[in-house]
């Protein structure tokens, strides 16, 4: 690229968008080991909002709660999605648009929407909510994510190898696990990787299927940042920004190798 | 929606991953079998730890920041059971979740108006007077309530009024009337409730009628009135009001006493008034669920948290005076004397409890989303 | 082995889905519920210009926050883009970071800064820039910031995917060409962008529509968009039938705009075919 004005301008343009993407990251940051309940002005540095994040019996239950839902139904999606996914991939014939539209059906629904529908439909069938119907919303709408991606990566597959392993008399089963299955693996850890960041991050389906013992961490942090600012708070989603960075980290590392 | 989003980029972006990780799923498979074994089990070991007292699970729903972890703790300890506490922010909002069939919680605290459609809902269970030595001292205009006359399903436990919260120290002369927030001299330092019935109420009030009228000529009129306020309105709010009163983002804040309270002890100008026009009375009450799996348990909890110095100690922490009479004895002086926390006496005839509206809810509503469009 | 899935879905979306179009047909109970008597009524108050303002109003919203993301993306996906492979990873990266960071975090993060006791009037007070405490926090403003800032890593992404594509020999020619700049971005970037640059809005436009969080605690809840309507509707008016056909009317207008963007991508997959 030419050095010119123009470069010059486009350097300064996009160091300004990014110094916006993470200014106010950095700033809840820095702010959450300031010495002051009074949080804008700078008192001297102190690690007294994370000891108060450590005691927070609250914060940690739901921390518990999400953590569980986010194993459970990123497992039940894995579970559910890759027989899936390897079934749309051999299904032939008119009814493959249908069946699929309905399996990306959960994708094109606004979040709101989502929320509303499980919601009404627990009610109707008289399921009482709980952690239980939490998780169940979760896999409804994490189940495409696995399905999509790992059907990306069958469709790349050389079906010649399972049927040479068929040939060669392996069973199924035995084609399944030793072929097909060290080939969609990465795909399929991708895709519970971001099934399961979707499911810690959720906060609006969760916010409507909710029931006794099954508040998740993003719905308590909506509750203390309503009812009013705290530097715990701070403290907390420096944590969370930790973590993100650790698994955009990892799976950039991984992919490295 | 979201999801959408990061699939597509995540395609695009993170195409495949290391054989490394691979490695962690039939582990992360493995613990979450263990885990869904482990919690059906659990939920089974709970079912069954209803049936007996000790090891029992009790779901207390209330709202947030309503009850001390500390009492929790105590009552744990004292009945061998296990609290849990998930929380609400409107009334609505836990009725919704009530019918949305969210059966499973044991105790709730639903206020004044709420427990009459609850009732009428048949939600609640008949408490068991024997069970609740502690009702017996109850501040005399909380011991015949019209929502539940003979505590049948109710046990009052914290109430109050709501009024105006504001900043002497900018507030001059001190306001005694709702019209105050309607001065333009106060524009964009005043804060609503974000609650539809108050703040209508509050205008409905101001203009001399009933907070509980189902007329559509009087709603549409207070919707006029509240449409030509919102210019000089800062946020509505019911949560973190008393930290803008406290941090001076605002100088005027419709609101409940409590949070006003709290609001003084950081800032020592501000005070608290009911305008002479009058406003709510409220009162949170304690309520068995009908659908409560273990109602004894449920009973002892409520017994227990009206307690006349266990209640001192919730009305200390937040402010709101206990329903309990005997609980007087154990809170400090200066609280009793707020007038934000306990009400003169002389002000409750003028004070109106909220009713319920039946179908005019809808125009309340409809009047509610317009103010929101402005 | 298709059959645990789709019943999944048929069950737990599909059904669901079923029953919000009964219920938006349904008429409300008086403590909220629904009774099963057939009415039109919910779409009949959908008529009524208050809605279709509320849902304008969202429109108009997104649309800024889309136009904005765009405005601030391009140069910077370009940038990117036309970095040495290394230290384009590491751009990527650090847009990846709030990608995946909590939606609610980063929405504390402006309450933070912007209210009136808040960083940014704390700094301009302290450098006695202003005199009084800028009113920020709680106005329309501040929720399309938020938007903006929520949205933006999915505008540049795509946009960044776009014109990496771009042969860089291709540039130098319309350098050559027109000498200026805008010629070379309306006549040259765009045409060969399109398809990224119509994936980013969707992507951006559709969150925004939809957005709750943002109004409600950056906007003060002085105003709503569409999904703090449905909220409202659902959990707070308990009106289920019209929350139920507001909702519809939501869906329909996000899978037109889906439909609309898959249409807008079939042609160059096509002709990827062809090349």
């Amino acid at each position: 690229m030419k050095m010119n004005g123009a470069g010059v301008w486009l350097r300064g343009i996009s160091g300004a968008v990014m110094a916006f993407l993470y200014l106010p990251i950095l700033v809840l940051t820095v702010f959450s080991f300031n010495d002051s309940r009074l949080s804008a002005v700078w008192q001297g540095f102190s690690w007294h909002w994370y000891g108060v994040l450590w005691h927070d019996a609250a914060l940690l239950a739901a921390a518990a709660n999400s953590l569980l839902v986010g194993v459970l139904s990123t497992s039940l999606v894995v579970l559910l999605g890759l027989p899936a996914a390897m079934g749309l991939e051999r299904l032939r014939g008119k009814g493959v648009r249908v069946v699929e539209t309905i399996f990306l059906l959960p994708l094109i629904l606004p979040e709101v929407m989502m929320g509303v529908a499980l919601l009404l439909f627990f009610v109707m069938v008289r399921w009482p909510l709980s952690l239980a119907t939490v998780v169940i919303g979760h896999a409804a709408f994490n189940l495409p994510v696995v399905v999509v991606l790992v059907r990306a990566r069958l469709q790349k597959l050389d079906p010649r190898l399972e049927e040479a392993a068929r040939d060669l008399g392996a069973s199924a089963w035995e084609t399944f696990y030793r072929i097909t299955w060290p080939l969609i693996r990465p795909a399929v850890l991708g895709a519970a990787l971001l099934a399961f960041t979707i499911s810690l991050d959720d906060f609006i389906v969760t916010f409507f299927v909710a029931g006794p013992g099954s508040t998740t961490l993003p719905l308590r942090v909506y509750s203390m940042i309503k009812s009013g600012l705290s530097p715990e708070i701070n403290a907390l989603s420096s944590l969370l920004v930790l973590l993100s960075m650790g698994l955009v980290g990892l799976s950039l590392v991984l992919q490295r190798r | 929606m979201e999801q959408v989003n990061r699939m597509v980029l995540f395609r695009r972006f993170f195409p495949q991953l290391d054989m490394f990780i691979s490695k962690v799923l039939p582990k992360v498979l493995g613990v979450a079998a263990i885990s869904l074994l482990l919690w059906s089990g659990c939920d089974r070991a709970r079912e069954t730890g209803r049936q007996g007292g000790a090891g029992a699970t009790l779901h207390y729903f209330t709202w947030s920041d309503y009850v001390s972890p500390e009492l929790i703790r105590e009552f744990e300890q004292a009945q061998g059971a296990h609290v849990v506490v998930d929380t609400f922010s409107s009334n609505e909002e836990l009725l919704a979740k009530l019918q949305g069939g969210a059966s499973g919680y044991d105790v709730t605290v639903p206020s004044d108006f709420m427990v009459s459609i609850m009732a009428a809902q048949g939600m609640l269970a008949e408490l068991d007077p024997a069970a609740l030595p502690n009702l017996s001292g109850l501040e005399p205009h909380l011991q015949h309530p019209a929502f539940d006359p003979s505590h049948r399903y109710a046990v009052p436990y914290l109430w109050g009024t709501v009024g105006i919260g504001y900043d002497s120290a900018v507030v001059s002369p001190p306001p005694d009337s709702w019209d105050v927030l309607w001065e333009i001299r106060y524009r964009g330092r005043i804060s609503m409730l974000n609650d539809q019935r108050e703040v209508f109420g509050a205008v409905l009030r101001s203009l001399g009628r009933s907070m509980n009228t189902t007329d559509p000529a009087l709603i549409e009129e207070a919707k006029r009135k509240l449409i030509a306020q919102k210019p000089l309105v800062k946020t509505y709010a019911s949560e973190h009001y008393d930290q803008l009163l406290a941090s001076g983002d605002v100088v005027l804040a419709q609101g409940w006493g409590g949070p006003v309270a709290r609001a003084m002890r950081e800032r020592p100008s501000i005070r608290y008034v009911v305008p002479k026009e009058g406003g709510t009375i409220w009162a949170d009450c304690l309520v068995v669920l009908n659908s409560s799996p273990n109602k004894a348990l449920a009973m002892r909890f409520v017994n227990f948290l009206i307690d006349a110095r266990v209640a001192a100690r919730t009305s200390e922490r937040l402010l709101f005076a206990s329903a309990n009479r005997e609980a007087r004895a154990w809170i400090r002086q200066d609280i009793l004397e707020n007038p934000a926390v306990y009400p003169p006496a002389e002000l409750i005839p003028r004070m109106e409890w909220m009713g319920d509206v039946g179908n005019a809810m809808r125009i309340y509503d409809r009047a509610w989303t317009e103010l929101k469009m402005q | 082995m298709l059959a645990p899935g789709l019943l999944w879905t048929a069950l737990f979306c599909l059904l669901p889905i079923l029953v919000v179009l009964a219920v938006s047909f349904a008429t409300r109970g008086t403590y909220g519920g629904v009774l099963w008597e057939f009415s039109l009524e919910n779409y009949r108050d959908l008529l009524h210009p208050l809605y279709g303002r509320i849902l304008g109003q969202s429109v108009l919203l997104a649309a800024m926050t889309t136009g904005l993301c765009l405005v601030m993306g391009f140069p910077l996906a370009y940038y990117i883009a036309r970095l040495p492979p290394r230290r384009q990873a590491l751009w990527l990266v650090l847009i990846m970071i709030p990608f995946w960071t909590n939606f609610l975090v980063r929405t504390y993060a402006w309450i933070f800064i912007l209210r009136t006791e808040g960083l940014l009037n704390t700094l301009l007070l302290q450098l006695h820039l202003i005199q009084a405490p800028l009113d920020l926090l709680y106005s329309n403003e501040a929720v399309l910031l938020g938007l903006v800032y929520g949205y933006l890593p999915f505008m540049v992404l795509p946009l960044y995917a776009a014109i990496e594509r771009i042969d860089p020999a291709l540039i130098e020619a319309a350098w050559d060409l027109y000498a200026d700049r805008w010629s070379l971005f309306r006549l040259v970037l765009v045409p060969l962008t399109k398809p990224g640059i119509i994936a980013g809005c969707v992507l951006v436009f559709i969150p925004s529509l939809g957005a709750f969080l943002t109004p409600d605690l950056l906007g003060g809840a002085r105003s709503m968009m569409v999904g703090n309507l449905i909220q409202h509707e659902y959990l707070v008016a308990r009106d289920w039938p019209l929350g139920s056909a507001l909702s519809l009317v939501m869906m329909l207008i996000v899978t037109g705009s889906i439909v609309w963007y898959l249409r807008a991508q079939a042609p160059r997959d096509g002709e990827r075919g062809a090349g």
